[in-house]
């Protein structure tokens, strides 16, 4: 089986474009799951910790960026989100490198997709290093 | 709760998704599983056979909740809420589940694993159905009143079309005059209509309508309460002003761009932009022959694209205004019409005179303007003095120099922004990248914003014509009309919750909360329900873990976690 990365989606932007890269069926790994939140803001990053103590490989969040519908300093606020989850990664001896964000907006089908493809290749190169 | 009752059903899509997902596979695996009831698959779940189906099950298995296996949610969320509403259930207690777009499309030559990740969502669809709860929406009662803020074109026709329909318009405006960019300018594209006798025209209606007050040097200083009945204040001469509105309608416009000294000749004489010239000619109309300022203009070259499409980087205006071609071009003609001794350059990089206004392109050139391409990596260098020279090169002839005299150079320059702090601290509306307010969809949603009860419309949302500017505006008053005078809105009641017994008071997601949904009250927070648009930044930021966003439960996400964990595990 691929390598499992577990994508936090918004649904009014990122969703979408998500969805955009299945119907231009540009494919990516099944091992990519997505679980859609109203705004990346709102991810807890004791979530994202859970998912990787749960065996996700990865977590992958595709953030609003500037297209966010509800707050201007989104972008900053999620990356404050990621860092902390990096940061209690480290505390629990887990590699911060396994949690990646990168806006993607609601026709980033292709972006998406070469997200998904580069960070399994980087998870996959992490387990190889161990 | 009641001892959980699921209806699981599994959508082929007539092959979109039974191609390559084996759905009845899919079927067996969640069969049987906990509070599952009943497990289907349907050619098209979203037939109306189907949902009659899916009904009688509900119905006869006493089912309380729900989850559909099919394509994205942005399809048909709403279309199976209607059919649990009709089933007697909760709609919130529906969990859609999308295993077209996010996997059978997306894997089409990895059937088995592609099964196997439809069989974890599917399961995480379980896991969040099984947490659902019944939830009501949020009822508020609405008020007939509105504020107009922004008395241009859009805010003229917005508060009329309003006073039309029996609302109540309060119309804000910060100068002294209605009339915005149109108020001192002569005849405007298509109608020829001048543009102060158009105002004029709406004024005096405006005026004569009882049911529309005016507030001139005014400005919104205070927002409170929520959409159907805000709490609004406006200051006038350091003197505030309370008014009642149901909705906010935002007509503030944009102003015209005007390059610094010096650049592309700007302040030097016989150079000005396209605004001041068209302000000129509205204020010298008959003048024979033509003159700018004390200069008889003979020969006039107009620089189209100033400050517009800029290569990107910081306050670069990297959008195009789309209007100002076909301003230049429409000028021109007038220029040519009346002084046909002037001979006219027009300096472009695209024409964009789209739609029904090409035909003041095709009149241009019959008049007799000459028009020279450039390239924006060699823009038009303008040499001012007393022989005002411009030098371009010109991409049709080979890139040749020429270089031409002029009596008058026109910099056709868009429009860019202009919002005040204050409006931005009070609405909170989302403003997009080239920093003009943002609609929630440009075609789904043009003047809604995700600010609930505030609309925008006009120029303020970006660069557009007075005809467009018109037309938003009364779109804008048709949204509102239809939000109060239903008489109550209803809200998803998808928002924020605190967990007592968690919390402990600290306030650090009252800070957070970029709406003023959340309190402190005593040594607990409290959440304005009808102030919270449930996007969750407050979450992160609780450190007991007492936040959370109904339907996206600490827990849920959890179970959410370990179902998807689980099942991709299996493999």
């Amino acid at each position: 089986m691929s390598v499992k990365i577990l994508v936090f989606s918004t649904q009014n932007i990122s969703d979408p474009g998500v969805d955009l890269a299945g119907s231009s069926h540009l494919p990516y790994s099944p091992g990519v799951v997505v679980i859609p939140v109203p705004c990346s803001s709102g991810i807890d990053p004791r979530w994202i910790i859970y998912a990787l103590e749960k065996g996700f490989d990865g977590v992958f969040i595709a953030a609003d960026g500037t297209d966010c519908p509800y707050l201007e300093d989104c972008t900053t606020r999620t990356g404050q989100v990621v860092a902390r989850a990096q940061e209690m990664a480290r505390e629990k001896g887990l590699d911060p490198r396994r949690i990646r964000m990168a806006a993607i907006c609601s026709v980033c089908a292709e972006a998406f997709v070469n997200h998904m493809r580069n960070f399994e290749k980087a998870l996959q190169e992490l387990e190889h290093g161990k | 709760m009641k001892e959980p009752r699921l209806g699981v059903f599994i959508c082929h899509c007539g092959g979109n998704i039974s191609d390559v997902v084996d759905v009845e596979k899919v079927r067996q695996a969640v069969e049987g599983a906990p509070g599952v009831k009943v497990a289907q698959t349907h050619m098209f779940t979203c037939s109306e056979a189907a949902q009659q189906e899916m009904i009688r099950l509900i119905r006869e298995h006493d089912l309380n909740g729900l989850v559909i296996a099919s394509c994205s949610p942005r399809l048909h969320q709403e279309t199976f809420r209607q059919m649990a509403r009709r089933a007697g259930l909760n709609p919130y207690r529906y969990v859609q589940v999308n295993i077209r777009e996010q996997c059978s499309w997306a894997h089409p030559h990895h059937p088995g694993e592609a099964t196997r990740k439809a069989v974890a969502l599917v399961k995480g669809g379980i896991a969040r159905a099984l947490r659902a709860r019944s939830l009501e929406p949020i009822v508020i009662k609405t008020r007939p009143e509105a504020m107009v803020i922004g008395a241009g074109i859009a805010g003229l026709e917005a508060a009329l079309g309003l006073s039309r329909m029996g609302i109540k318009v309060h119309l804000v405006e910060k100068e002294d005059r209605p009339g915005g960019l149109l108020r001192d300018r002569g005849p405007i594209f298509p109608t020829d209509q001048k543009g102060r006798e158009l105002v004029e025209h709406l004024w005096r209606e405006i005026h004569r309508d009882a049911n529309i007050r005016t507030y001139f040097r005014s400005h919104l200083c205070g927002k409170e309460g929520v959409v159907g009945d805000f709490r609004l204040k406006i200051c006038r001469d350091g003197e505030e002003k309370e008014i009642r509105a149901g909705a906010i309608v935002v007509a503030t416009g944009a102003r015209p761009h005007t390059p610094q000294p010096g650049e592309w000749g700007y302040g030097s004489e016989g150079v000005c932009t396209l605004y001041e010239f068209l302000l000129h000619l509205a204020e010298h109309p008959e003048e024979k022959p033509l003159f700018y300022r004390g200069r008889r203009v003979r020969r006039l070259v107009y620089v189209y694209c100033v400050g517009s499409r800029e290569p990107a980087g910081e306050k670069a205006r990297t959008y195009c205004s789309r209007y100002c071609c076909t301003a230049a071009l429409y000028t021109a003609c007038l220029v040519h019409s009346r002084w046909p001794e002037v001979t006219q350059v027009h300096l472009y990089r695209d024409i964009r005179s789209y739609g029904k206004y090409e035909k003041y392109y095709r009149r241009a050139l019959g008049y007799g303007s000459v028009f020279v391409r450039y390239s924006p990596q060699s823009p038009p260098e303008i040499h001012p003095g007393g022989r005002l020279r411009v030098r371009v090169r010109d991409l049709l002839t080979a890139k040749q120099e020429i270089e031409l005299e002029a009596d008058l150079v026109c910099l056709v320059t868009g429009l860019e922004p202009v919002h005040s702090p204050e409006l931005l601290e009070h609405l909170k509306l989302p403003v997009g990248k080239e920093g003009f307010f943002q609609e929630v969809h440009p075609k789904l949603r043009p003047v809604e914003t995700m600010a609930d009860g505030v609309f925008i419309c006009g120029c303020a949302q970006g660069p557009r014509t007075a005809e467009e500017s018109a037309a938003s505006g009364l779109a804008a008053a048709a949204k509102v009309g239809a939000l109060l005078l239903a008489g109550e809105v209803k809200r998803e009641p998808l928002v924020a919750e605190v967990i007592e017994e968690r919390c402990d008071g600290c306030g650090e997601c009252v800070a957070a909360c970029p709406y003023g949904a959340l309190e402190l009250s005593g040594d607990r927070v409290r959440v304005r329900e009808s102030l919270c648009k449930g996007e969750g930044a407050c979450v992160p930021v609780c450190p007991q873990e007492a936040l959370q966003v109904r339907g996206y439960e600490h827990e849920t996400i959890k179970a959410l976690i370990d179902s998807l964990a689980e099942g991709l595990a299996d493999a």
